[in-house]
């Protein structure tokens, strides 16, 4: 497995991580190295095999459809590192 | 008399209630440690006053003649993973900083309400990602430990709960908090000489506790000793009905089901665990804990756990899956850090927000994460590791037919220097003997069993059937009373 300095960007441009082309090229090497290391698991025969969903039995509960808290506008903005008449505030998104 | 920072949580705990000093007297020490130990790099933020008002209420409580809460008296250590309401909380992030929460976390409420205060928020690798504890924004933290060869290198305290594992072998605190995804519990109490328990996934919530990989983190107790450790989990273990992986099940009294007799019990020796260029001194002291469980009454049998080596590719496609999507919250919309360059749209905020926000192993892990799920990929590598995890975790129900308990080395060396392990291909590995049991949901314990030629410690994993967390606890203690590990680290900083 070989990953190019693009596709490392692209990755990153899915990830919303914004890396300069010197960075992708630091990052190639070390992201075909791990890729190819985690290519072995193709040796293994999963045929019929159901990929894991849960690690320990356990029961799907479901609650009342019901607000449990609520009134808590000034808890939730209160990290915001922008907030604005009650809303959190990003940079403009419609032109 | 002996220093009060040298007694562990039962001490401290029967010492409150009897008298024989106050829990004021046990914070103001333990809050002095933490003051002198800075050279450790252990806590990222001190919180005395949190300390000292717990041990103010335990006193009070004492004094009124009123029955005192399980861990009345007992400061502790909180990994800074864990939402403290009031408190900054990191992740060890610098996207992050500044963030203080208005709520707590599920684990470190439990604790304080059964009387613990908080002595402060320990260092970490970032995000918990990380075995060394060099990947914290905050700076390396330094195990108190030196190599006894003359020389003064700086050791890693393993990871990822790496100032956990430093503040309790230095005596800054007597036990602390630990989360485990791949082994950040057990590998750092292995490099650090103390005791450290991952219960079964689902007996301790997440809910509070910044994720990493949701269907591995689980938080754990980490201590100097396998009591301790009971004590601990008994505080932090039970359902929680904000978590939805919780388990709906009363917490055991693990405390006072602790027995080290291994009678009628068989101890299973994972063949595939001999693992090519494991140091001798591995191999020994593996050895000798089997001789150890046999003189505790054992029975001795090798297990078979076929897919072994395909654990840690697996780990390392399914955490990082995981990261990827629990760390696409972090954007500088909601909380922690913004970054905003002139000009900039929304794409561009999260984009530049995120790249200065991560370090570079949280950003491979990102990467690596994105890039398994990506279309065309989902399938060959996400869903695979998916199946190969079905196959470990049958592999260990297949062990379960014949053993009790499994008896590992926990980590294939003792601590590392730190600047030493530099690929980060080569830093994953040593998590071999940690991660199959992690993505099998099990019961996990570290305990330290001795120390290699160059004076440092090593320790041997029990894992154990799913809430078998007594089993564990209980052979955890007769290697405990067997290896009688006294050494301890020579105060430095």
């Amino acid at each position: 497995m070989s990953v190019e300095p693009a596709t490392v960007q692209r990755i990153a441009s899915l990830a919303r991580i914004a890396i300069t082309p010197e960075e992708a090229a630091r990052l190639a090497p070390d992201l075909s190295n791990i890729l190819g290391w985690i290519e072995q698991l193709g040796e293994v025969d999963c045929a019929g095999v159901e990929p894991m969903t849960a690690v320990i039995p356990n029961r799907l509960r479901l609650r009342d459809d019901v607000v449990t808290d609520g009134d808590v506008r000034d808890l939730v903005l209160a990290n915001a590192p922008q907030a604005e008449h009650g809303f959190f505030a990003v940079p403009k998104v419609i032109e | 008399m002996t220093e009060l920072t040298d007694l562990g949580v039962a001490a401290i705990r029967d010492g409150v209630r009897s008298g024989a000093f106050s829990a004021r007297d046990v914070a103001d020490a333990f809050v002095i440690a933490v003051s002198k130990a800075k050279a450790l790099n252990a806590f990222i933020v001190e919180t005395p006053d949190h300390a000292v008002a717990a041990a103010k209420r335990a006193d009070a409580a004492r004094a009124a003649g009123e029955v005192l809460a399980p861990l009345a008296g007992v400061p502790i250590g909180m990994k800074d993973l864990f939402c403290t309401q009031g408190v900054q909380t990191t992740a060890a992030s610098h996207i992050l900083e500044g963030f203080v929460p208005t709520y707590e976390s599920t684990v470190s409420g439990k604790l304080w309400d059964a009387g613990a205060g908080m002595l402060g928020k320990l260092n970490l690798d970032q995000f918990a990602m990380g075995s060394s504890n060099e990947t914290s924004f905050f700076g390396n933290v330094i195990s108190p430990w030196k190599r006894n060869d003359g020389g003064n290198a700086a050791l890693a305290p393993g990871g990822s709960s790496g100032g956990s594992s430093a503040a309790i072998a230095a005596r800054l605190c007597p036990a602390a908090t630990g989360t485990d995804t791949g082994g950040s519990i057990r590998q750092p109490a292995a490099f650090t000489g103390i005791s450290g328990i991952k219960p079964t996934y689902g007996r301790c919530s997440r809910w509070g506790v910044v994720a990493f990989a949701s269907s591995l983190d689980q938080p754990g107790p980490m201590a100097r000793d396998v009591r301790d450790c009971a004590i601990m989990l008994e505080a932090m273990a039970g359902f929680d009905p904000k978590d939805a992986t919780s388990l709906e099940l009363a917490v055991p009294q693990w405390e006072a089901g602790l027995s080290p007799s291994m009678a009628g019990k068989r101890v299973g020796i994972p063949k595939e665990y001999r693992v090519d260029g494991m140091p001798a001194e591995i191999e020994a002291l593996w050895s000798q804990g089997i001789e150890w469980m046999r003189d505790a009454g054992a029975e001795i049998v090798e297990v078979s756990l076929p897919h072994t080596r395909y654990a840690l590719p697996a780990y390392y496609i399914i955490a990082p899956a995981e990261a990827s999507s629990n760390l696409a919250r972090y954007d500088g919309v909601r909380y922690g850090q913004r970054e905003l360059p002139d000009g900039a749209n929304l794409q561009d905020m999260y984009a530049a927000t995120r790249a200065a926000g991560f370090g570079p192993e949280v950003k491979r892990r990102i990467l690596i994460g994105t890039y398994v799920l990506s279309a065309g990929y989902y399938d060959a590598y996400y869903t695979q590791a998916q199946k190969v995890r079905t196959l470990i975790a049958q592999d260990f129900e297949k062990a379960w037919e014949t053993c009790d308990v499994l008896l590992t080395p926990t980590a294939p060396s003792a601590a590392f220097a730190l600047g030493e392990v530099a690929d980060p291909l080569a830093m994953y590995l040593n998590d071999v003997f940690t991660v199959p049991s992690s993505l099998a949901g099990l019961p996990a314990m570290s305990v330290p069993g001795g120390l290699d030629a160059a004076g440092l410690p090593l320790g041997l994993q029990i894992i154990g059937r799913p809430l078998d967390e007594q089993g564990v606890l209980n052979a955890g203690l007769a290697i405990e009373q067997r290896a009688g590990f006294a050494a301890r680290p020579e105060v430095w900083w």
